[in-house]
């Protein structure tokens, strides 16, 4: 039996593709974006969350920690991650849910569970299933496993990917997806480095692929003032965008926000969100207008 | 002594947009509206302040003084009416096309104390009281207890009542485990269906007569009683004519001295329809109208019925004439959307008769849940939108006025582009329209035993309870509070606020060994409390039958006339009594936390468990914590906390649902809660979900307030599991960002969340698009605010797993729609 690591299942997902959707986010990804809205899903790994504001301080995780790893303190609760093995007893024990684990192992028989009740909505809204992340290519045994038993049952797949893999594992996926929302990011290379820790050139290449397989294709891309919504960057993916093989790609921009901070706040480590900002309506306007000059339609939102 | 009573008068939910009367309307602007005309009449609406008149209680007074005893009682309460409308004081204001209020002016609300007497002390706290207030002069209150008070002492139907209700009926009544709706108005909820559009008064009178002249008197032992009703039916329709001559000779004297030829040419066309209607059948769009609002303010005025008035299915009833006229060219679009503008301005023009034995604290509300149904299916099944469906939601959206309220019903044949141009006006934030499933409401009537086409004809009333429009008495007789019955289950028959016995001794539930044990106390518990309920509303049902007939309502309602028989003696083709309950998920969240803690995981014992809800839970928040967010609650689609909503569902139907009333008809339940949820929240102590004490219980069918985590999919999939089919009506009321609705494709996303409900069997849906308010809400008390889910394209959170400074955010960004 297939296992894969997730770390959320949400429901009444209204921006990740046709109709009313469940999206499945898969934990691990090989980027680390500056403005990454999902923290918890770069490491593959389950890790505890932990929220101050909803601690009452009862220490009841102190006594339940098999490793002795938790204490108590003023600021609320400390874990030794040295000690910490993410067995999870602290979030069991946890009246409050200050502690939470994210991240779990799953079947692909218990993910469709979830996902066989949704079908009444699927059937109504014409909707499906997305499989996002973290990045869902990084575990294709799953994902295959998972989507196969999804086109058994005639559910539309679709699958929200960085592209960052490789072109056999890309191709073996799209054979069983009818919808990707492909990530573009920067174009340039060194930029591309520097704001998400990776080059871009399979990413690139992986797209053309993708594209010359007939392979249906949204591009999405997370608009950051400051990081790439210059000239530059837009004029020069609106053209890689417009030259792909098949029809003609929707655009999808998602503007970024800071509203997710906390997120890494309890994760334990910190945000830097220096140099990233919000798009200004007058700058999303200019952006539209340089991909509707390249004959694309852009649409701001998932 | 009965201070306590809250009923169907406290209003849904609804967006502080809406701009009604709650907040004060903006300075030196006129506000909302299509022209000139309708700003004016609009603004004057909001912000007349809401009076009292005392002129009907004088009329009734000095009427009943001279003629008590002379007429048999229904014949007494038709003479009574016919006087007043033959006395009242006529009001056309300037401007207005259709025409008529209750009262002497708009907002001027009269009183009726052959019901319930207001006193002295009464008037006081109404013109004081913070919020809801009715203004009466103090040269009005001295007339009052001079004139009206001492007559009716002893002799109002409250008195009557309340003087034979049994000792434990009392008890239960006084610990809020139900409430009583009769004891402060009639019976009411009645609706229309088309007859009015196709016979006037005087085809319905001459059918009264030739009734009269076949009686068979050596045979019919009802021969006489028949004759008393019949000959009160006919006064009464004289009434309204009455009452409508009046208006055209005012109009006709008020055009002879008016200046302005325009107006003047207005005013003789108010004279010429007031003259046609109601006496005769409307010919035209606007007669129509006004053919509808005599009639309404008939039966508001001959008694006062719960829920005032309701046109059914108004847009089908006006299409054809809209259709007619048309395409004949003597009628407009625009001038249409004016009349209907005209229409719902005068419905907002009369707020709810306020309760007597008010308490200052107490407030209840102006409206009076007129509710006007929009879409839906004709007789024959077929799709029943038109372009006044259209042209009405336009009004809805432009006016957003507290009354009337508006539902849309959307069947499967119910076209998208209906359904999408309503939730265009939902996410306004007004709280309307809300939305109905005429495929499932159809459904409970046929299995009530309705005919399929009078079921399709019906609708809702005025909140979400269904009836067949036009042909049925669905009396509400009251609300039950089920987390109350568990309450007072836990403390083996006794209320732990008062230390009273209120209840069975069903057992101390420390001796319980397992869940079923205290299910079984909980059913006999709830089956002892709907027997003593249903017992006094049927002796109150009596009472109305004898001493306050309704002779209008009984014109305008099938078959009362054919019958020969009263609207409150079982006239109507259908007699329904309704017990609504309330908090199933309040209930069903305790069960489930007793079930899963004390019984199956044993985290915490019984004991420790109700001395926690006895001291509401201070010093037990790791107990309180554990319950709240280990504990799987309604709403989330996990059949754990779901089978138990179920069962306790089909429970209620089981004790409730086909007990006989006594007029022919049944006992069913609906699930409405208006707002007594907050008021039964206020008499239960802390609840085994973790609530605690005084605060609101769950509405409707809704899962507890902030227990749905997971989005609304999941509520709907949890509400479909229920048999909603064997209710007269659910209630689903869902929260929602205004960032789940910024685009086209999120309005059509939402339609087919709806329709996916329906198609699970749902049979309402609300939506309340969350404000500032709400937000700033969540930000006090979070534990009531877990579902608010924050979402953004590619991110979501809930709100409440957020730092301060990010909900600043996200409240400024609702402010500024500017997800």
């Amino acid at each position: 039996m297939d296992r894969g690591c997730i770390f959320d299942i949400k429901k009444y997902s209204i921006n990740d593709g046709p109709g009313i959707r469940l999206t499945v986010f898969f934990k691990g990804c090989p980027l680390s974006c500056a403005w990454c809205h999902n923290p918890e899903g770069i490491s593959p790994k389950v890790q505890k969350m932990y929220n101050a504001a909803r601690c009452i301080g009862c220490g009841l995780c102190v006594e339940a920690c098999p490793e002795g790893a938790c204490a108590l303190t003023a600021a609320g609760i400390v874990t030794d991650l040295a000690r910490c093995t993410a067995c999870g007893r602290c979030a069991e024990v946890c009246p409050t849910t200050a502690t939470e684990m994210t991240g779990r192992e799953v079947t692909v028989d218990e993910v469709l569970a979830v996902i066989d009740r949704e079908q009444v909505i699927f059937d109504q809204s014409e909707g499906g299933v997305t499989v996002s992340g973290g990045e869902p290519l990084q575990q294709p045994r799953f994902l295959i496993a998972l989507l196969d038993a999804l086109g058994e049952r005639g559910i539309h797949r679709a699958v929200d990917t960085t592209g960052l893999t490789s072109g056999e594992v890309l191709l073996e996926v799209a054979r069983r997806t009818d919808l990707f929302l492909y990530d573009l990011k920067l174009v340039d290379p060194a930029r591309h480095r520097r704001w998400t820790g990776v080059d871009n050139a399979r990413i690139l290449d992986n797209l053309h692929l993708l594209a010359a397989s007939g392979a249906e294709i949204d591009i999405r891309i997370p608009l950051v003032a400051g990081v790439n919504d210059d000239e530059d960057n837009i004029a020069r993916t609106a053209a890689l965008v417009a030259g792909l093989a098949g029809r003609k790609k929707r655009v999808y921009l998602l503007p970024y926000h800071d509203i997710m901070t906390n997120k890494y706040l309890r994760l334990g480590s910190g945000y830097q969100g220096g140099g990233m900002g919000e798009p200004s309506k007058a700058d999303l306007a200019r952006v539209v207008a340089r991909f509707a000059a390249a004959g694309l339609e852009a649409v701001i939102g998932g | 002594m009965f201070e306590q009573i809250t009923s169907c008068s406290t209003v849904p939910e609804r967006g502080p947009r809406s701009q009604g009367n709650f907040t004060a309307p903006a300075t030196a602007v006129d506000g909302p509206g299509m022209n000139e005309r309708i700003r004016r009449l609009r603004h004057l609406s909001v912000t007349t302040e809401p009076t009292i008149s005392i002129e009907r209680a004088l009329h009734e007074t000095a009427f009943y003084k001279e003629n008590y005893g002379k007429y048999s009682i229904p014949v007494l309460r038709a003479l009574t009416f016919l006087d007043h409308c033959r006395r009242k004081t006529i009001y056309i204001g300037d401007d207005e096309l259709i025409v008529g209020e209750r009262g002497p002016k708009p907002k001027a609300v009269p009183t009726f104390p052959e019901l319930t007497c207001h006193s002295v002390e009464d008037f006081h706290v109404l013109n004081t009281r913070e919020m809801q207030r009715y203004y009466t002069s103090a040269e009005d209150i001295d007339t009052y207890a001079r004139e009206v008070i001492p007559y009716w002492q002893g002799r109002t139907q409250r008195e009557r009542i309340f003087s034979h209700v049994p000792e434990a009926w009392r008890a239960a009544y006084e610990a809020g485990m139900f409430t009583e709706f009769m004891e402060q108005r009639a019976p009411g909820h009645t609706v229309l269906d088309g007859k009015i559009y196709r016979r006037g008064m005087l085809d319905l009178q001459r059918e009264i007569e030739d009734n009269i002249a076949r009686l068979d008197y050596l045979n019919d032992p009802l021969a006489n009683d028949k004759a008393e009703e019949w000959k009160a039916m006919a006064i009464s329709c004289q009434a309204v004519i009455v009452f409508a001559e009046r208006h055209a000779e005012l109009a006709e004297a008020m055009a002879r001295q008016c200046g302005d030829e325009r107006r003047a040419e207005e005013l003789r066309e108010i004279a010429r329809v007031c003259r046609r209607v109601p006496a005769n059948k409307p010919e035209t769009f606007r007669e129509a109208i006004q053919m509808y609002w005599f009639c309404h303010l008939g039966t508001i005025t001959e008694l006062n019925g719960w829920d005032a008035m309701n046109p059914g299915h108004f847009d089908q009833h006006l299409a054809p004439f809209y259709q007619r006229e048309l395409a004949a060219g003597t009628l407009t679009r625009e001038a249409a959307k004016e009349l209907l503008c005209c229409f719902w301005i005068k419905v907002n023009n009369h707020p709810a008769p306020p309760k007597v034995g008010v308490t200052a604290r107490e407030s209840g509300t102006y409206n009076d849940f007129t509710n006007i149904n929009i879409g839906g299916v004709k007789r024959d099944g077929s799709d029943g939108t038109s372009e006044v469906s259209y042209l009405m939601l336009e009004v809805v959206e432009e006016l957003h006025i507290l009354q009337p309220g508006s539902s849309v019903h959307v069947s499967a044949r119910t076209p998208d582009r209906f359904l999408h141009s309503a939730i265009n006006v939902i996410r306004q934030g007004h709280g309307y329209p809300s939305v109905f499933n005429p495929d499932t409401y159809i459904m409970e009537m046929v299995r009530q035993g309705k005919t399929l086409e009078d079921a399709r004809e019906g609708g809702c009333s005025g909140c979400i309870e269904v009836g067949a429009f036009g042909k049925e008495a669905f009396l509400l007789t009251g609300y039950l509070n089920v987390p109350k019955v568990l309450e007072v289950t836990l403390n083996n028959g006794l209320d732990p606020l008062s230390g009273r016995q209120v209840g069975l001794a069903s057992g101390d539930p420390r001796t319980f060994q397992g869940f079923e044990d205290l299910y079984e106390a909980f059913l006999a518990q709830l089956r002892h409390v709907i027997d003593q309920k249903i017992r006094v509303s049927n002796y109150i049902d009596r009472m109305f039958a004898k001493y306050a007939p309704a002779p209008f309502l009984s014109v305008v309602i099938d078959d009362c006339i054919t019958r020969g028989r009263d609207y409150y003696d079982g006239g109507p083709r259908y007699n329904t009594s309704y017990i609504q309950c309330c908090g199933l998920g309040t209930v069903t969240d305790s069960l489930a936390a007793i079930k899963k803690h004390v019984f199956e995981d044993r985290r915490f014992t019984m004991e420790a468990l109700l001395a926690a809800l006895a001291k509401d839970f201070q010093g037990a928040e790791v107990m309180r914590q554990t319950i709240v967010n280990k504990t799987p609650f309604f709403g989330n689609d996990d059949d754990y906390a779901d089978s138990i909503a179920v069962r306790v569902y089909d429970d209620l139907v089981a004790a409730i649902d086909g007990q006989p009333n006594i007029k022919g008809g049944k006992y069913h339940l609906n699930m409405l809660s208006t707002t007594c949820h907050i008021y039964f929240g206020k008499v239960l102590g802390a609840s085994a979900n973790g609530r605690l004490a005084g605060k609101s219980i769950s509405d409707g069918t809704s899962p507890s307030h902030g227990a749905d985590t997971n989005g609304p999919s999941e509520v709907i999939k949890s509400l479909g599991k229920l048999d909603q089919q064997k209710s007269g009506g659910t209630l689903l009321n869902q929260r929602f960002l205004p960032s789940l609705l910024k685009t086209d494709r999120d309005i059509a996303k939402l339609g087919k969340l709806i329709r996916s409900y329906f198609a699970l069997g749902g049979h309402h849906i609300q939506f309340n698009i969350v404000d500032t308010a709400t937000l700033l809400a969540a930000q006090e008390s979070p534990d009531d605010y877990r579902d608010l889910l924050v979402r953004m394209a590619g991110y979501s959170d809930y709100f409440n797993d957020m730092n301060s400074d990010l909900q600043r955010e996200v409240i400024e960004r609702t402010e500024n729609d500017a997800f």
